[in-house]
């Protein structure tokens, strides 16, 4: 029965359109900036993102967390608007605006109701060759980064388990560093750094501009053209390619910190999209990761969690599109009674039988399903519609992958799924790490300090 | 992949249902009400079943309704968990359940071809109408909530809010964190949620929301499904009414982290506080707006002190909680926090500026179609005003309540409504 319904779904006709229906409309301008617009007209609104190829994996040691730092200080002024300006205007015309940094690119964006797109354009490629860095604003914003990294890495456990893990597992390939950086490089940002890496990457031939909205492609076009061709375009030298060495052998460590859970992650070193040579593999890879993880319904909550109950929590994670290559990932937490030993011996039992025995034709279809319907769920967001397209164009994959990526998918067989999982899930590139919880000094009863009354 | 991606501050865009969402409003037969609103464009639909079951009707047995919740597709009819899951699954479906301190829910997303939707709905009805509450069940999932409750304790953020709520509500039920507490949730037996379930999963306590590609007659369809076996039951008693602190406080947690966590705040505004608008509008400046905001601009952009400094009113049946909030490296704490009680003790004497409270009210009118531009966004919205019994219209006089605002009334509803004399201050870390 079920089987027929997941089918019935792949060959709807609606849905399929929906699902491939993407309508991208490409322009690059002379200077080399790309613009990427989609229309979607359910709402009279617009998003518009800057992507600039730049991001941890770009940064020398010395200056991880770099990108970072300088996402926060875009937003610390140029000639024409100084510090805070930006921010006041976006605000002022309704709009919610941000920045985020990753691995492999640093993006800006703004959400804005339909007819107010220009003054996201104007304030953006301003601040894309204008920024005034000054050293007084890096003081205090480098403060601002560094509470930032206490309370995202250091006073969260398992967070820190995460930060050593790569650490540990990559041994020279740049994603060994943490995104934020890690503190002493933090505490020696110069100012002529955060100059220097802004001269480097931020021009229009390195940066994609995206619009999903409520808009015309031709006119977006034309408002592009006026604010961000007349940018200069700089040399932009490749980024070096600081392939991974190889990994010979298992990788364990332990991280202590104040917890009250013991928790384990894992991971084995995978290609992704950019590495996968045949590319099915990266495919196939990403099944895999639903045959574990994709739903509740998936291996890891129904054997590991309900059925051995070896876990409270169990998940698997991989990215086919980063950059370069990546970790398959395997983490949970260990059932009460049970060790991270006792959940790594499960979850290698996993491997094991992934590798021996072919799944199910239930579980291939079921992730087929779900793969086609969340293609038609995420287009209920532009946002997350132009997150997609910004990430592949940004790691050099290119945005049509958008609309391969259900067909691709659907052509991924069990024997696939079994042969990646021998090929790639192997002792020899395996990274462990395990929480060591430590104990949190118990408070002393809170203290109450009644009725004291601060002068206002 | 979720550690990768940093420097966001809020994420919540896109797009859906302009001009201003047409709800239409109905009874069941058996006395649950429904809300519908059509949405073109795209071949999914979401409903939602809310009940008046959230953790301010846990009683004395704080987290059973979380838990309760969290059993239900756990096993329903003559189905396990497993099964429920390949049901929805196998479709393209997602099924989530949840609460919070007023409402309990239970919602699935679904493509509209018929018979996708149809499997769908059939397993929600079922998991809506005979969860089973099966003994091991009930034991492992009250192992996860309890293996859930002591990871909460390593989070230095966590325990402040649950100092915070502790602090602001002592004996309401609005007092307890929503997944309850190790001693409670340690003492359940499977005939607890039983018992809790039966008491408030009843269609006279139970509102439906559906929005998405599906005609009225489809919307009703669906609405008689999912409610249809529930028995009609009853509404349960008003939650009492909030008694204020009688007094200013300060607490500190001794945690071993390199920030404090900082909650300063009391009671605030409820869902159909005549003061609503006015507080809104006025945290907006105080400290409401993301990026441009009075604690915003004090504690991080002028000092570095702080990643996040804000302030916010959360609306509940009851007034829920007004709360400023920062988390700044340990040896700071007592200059950040001096910070956040000038900068509020300014708003309040002085109130928003003239070119302040215009600045908000544009933010907050020329972003209104980005409120509900998505089905995900427009449902919540519809369950707020369906729950709450808000006026039908609420969305469309939501920019006109907001350009009423005056400054002398943000003055005065601040003055009436949040006393400097009775703010509860909690803070965790390490003294230095």
């Amino acid at each position: 029965m079920k089987h027929r319904l997941a089918a019935l779904a792949l060959l709807c006709p609606v849905v399929l359109a929906h699902a491939e229906d993407s309508k991208v409309y490409e322009h690059v301008f002379a200077n080399g900036l790309k613009l990427l617009v989609k229309e979607d007209h359910r709402s009279p609104v617009v998003v518009s993102q800057v992507w600039y190829k730049v991001g941890s994996s770009y940064e020398p040691g010395g200056i991880t967390g770099i990108s970072h730092m300088l996402e926060h200080m875009m937003f610390k002024g140029t000639e024409k608007y100084p510090a805070g300006e930006f921010s006041r205007i976006i605000a002022e015309n309704g709009g919610s605006e941000n920045a985020f940094t990753g691995q492999d690119y640093t993006a800006y964006f703004q959400t804005l109701e339909k007819s107010r797109l220009e003054i996201s354009f104007k304030l953006e490629s301003d601040r894309m060759r204008n920024l005034n860095l000054k050293a007084e604003e890096l003081k205090k914003e480098l403060e601002v980064v560094t509470e930032e990294r206490r309370m995202r890495t250091d006073d969260q456990p398992r967070a820190k388990v995460h930060e050593q893990f790569m650490a540990a597992a990559f041994t020279n390939s740049p994603y060994q560093n943490p995104v934020i950086g890690w503190p002493s490089d933090i505490a020696n940002y110069q100012i002529e750094d955060l100059q220097a890496w802004y001269q480097k990457w931020y021009a229009p031939n390195n940066a994609t501009l995206v619009v999903v909205g409520d808009v015309d492609a031709k006119q977006v076009e034309k408002l592009a053209e006026q604010y961000f061709a007349p940018l200069q375009p700089s040399t932009i030298k490749p980024v070096k390619p600081q392939a991974e060495s190889e990994q010979r052998g298992v990788r364990r460590i332990t991280v202590k910190a104040p917890a009250k859970l013991p928790y384990l992650m894992m991971g084995y070193k995978v290609p992704v999209l950019n590495s996968a040579k045949p590319e099915w593999e990266a495919y196939a890879l990403e099944v895999l990761a639903g045959v574990l993880d994709g739903g509740d319904s998936a291996r890891l909550p129904a054997r590991l969690i309900r059925g051995k109950q070896i876990a409270v929590s169990a998940g698997a994670g991989y990215d086919l599109t980063s950059r370069l290559p990546e970790l398959f990932l395997l983490e949970g937490t260990p059932a009460d009674g049970k060790t991270v030993f006792d959940l790594e011996y499960a979850l290698l039992d996993e491997v094991y039988q992934l590798k021996n025995e072919l799944i199910g034709k239930d579980e291939l279809q079921r992730i087929k399903a779900q793969v086609l319907a969340s293609s038609v769920y995420q287009k209920d967001s532009n946002f997350y519609q132009a997150m997609q397209l910004g990430t592949l164009e940004t790691v050099g994959l290119g945005w049509q992958r958008a609309d391969e990526y259900v067909a691709k998918i659907n052509q991924v067989t069990a024997e696939q799924v079994r042969e990646v999982a021998r090929k790639y899930l192997i002792e020899d590139t395996l990274t462990v790490a395990y929480l060591d919880p430590q104990p949190i000094t118990e408070a002393a009863k809170p203290k109450k300090l009644t009725g004291v009354h601060h002068a206002f | 992949m979720r550690f990768n991606l940093i420097g966001l501050l809020l994420l919540a865009f896109s797009q859906l249902a302009w001009p201003a969402a047409k709800i239409e409003h109905w009874q069941t037969a058996q006395g649950s009400r429904v809300y519908y609103v059509r949405t073109a464009g795209l071949p999914m639909v979401d409903v939602r079943v809310v009940f008046d079951a959230g953790s301010a009707r846990d009683g004395s047995q704080f987290g059973v309704a979380a838990l309760t919740s969290a059993l239900l597709d756990s096993g329903a009819g003559d189905w396990s968990a497993d099964d429920i899951a390949q049901r929805f699954e196998s479709v393209g479906a997602q099924y989530s359940a949840g609460v919070s301190e007023d409402m309990a829910w239970l919602s699935i997303r679904s493509l509209t071809e018929k018979p996708l939707l149809e499997k769908a709905l059939a397993t929600f009805e079922t998991v809506l109408s005979r969860p089973a509450f099966r003994e091991d069940d009930f034991q492992r999932e009250k192992a996860r909530t309890l293996a859930g409750l002591k990871h909460r304790e390593e989070s230095p953020g966590e325990l402040a809010s649950i100092a915070f709520g502790k602090a602001l509500y002592g004996e309401h039920p609005y007092a307890h964190p929503e997944t309850g507490i190790v001693q409670t949730v340690a003492g359940f037996s499977a005939d607890d949620l039983k018992t809790f379930y039966q008491t408030y999963y009843v269609a006279a306590n139970a509102i439906v929301v559906i929005v998405g590609d599906v005609s009225r007659e489809q919307a009703e369809q669906t609405a008689n499904q999912v409610l249809g076996k529930l028995p009609v039951g009853s509404k349960p008693a008003d939650i009492p009414p909030v008694t204020m602190p009688s007094q200013a406080s300060t607490q500190h947690i001794e945690f071993p982290s390199t920030q404090t966590h900082v909650l300063v705040g009391l009671p605030g505004t409820y869902r159909k506080d005549p003061d609503y608008f006015a507080l809104y509008v006025g945290n907006h400046i105080l400290g409401g707006g993301s990026m441009v905001s009075r604690l915003f601009e004090e504690v991080r952009e002028k000092r570095g002190l702080a990643y996040g400094a804000y302030s916010v009113f959360a609306p509940l049946y009851r007034q829920g909680p007004f709360m400023m909030s920062l988390q700044t490296r340990n040896d700071q704490t007592e200059q950040a926090l001096g910070v956040l009680r000038k900068t509020f003790a300014d708003f309040l004497a002085q109130g928003p500026t003239e070119q302040e409270l215009t600045a908000a009210k544009r933010n907050i009118t020329g972003g209104f179609a980005m409120r509900f531009d998505t089905n995900s966004k427009l449902s919540d919205y519809v369950a707020m005003i369906g729950f709450y019994q808000q006026p039908l219209d609420y969305l469309d006089t939501f920019q006109t309540n907001v350009e009423a605002v005056t400054i002398e009334q943000i003055k005065d509803a601040f003055k009436r409504r949040v006393k400097p004399e009775l703010l509860q201050t909690v803070t965790v870390g390490q003294k230095s």
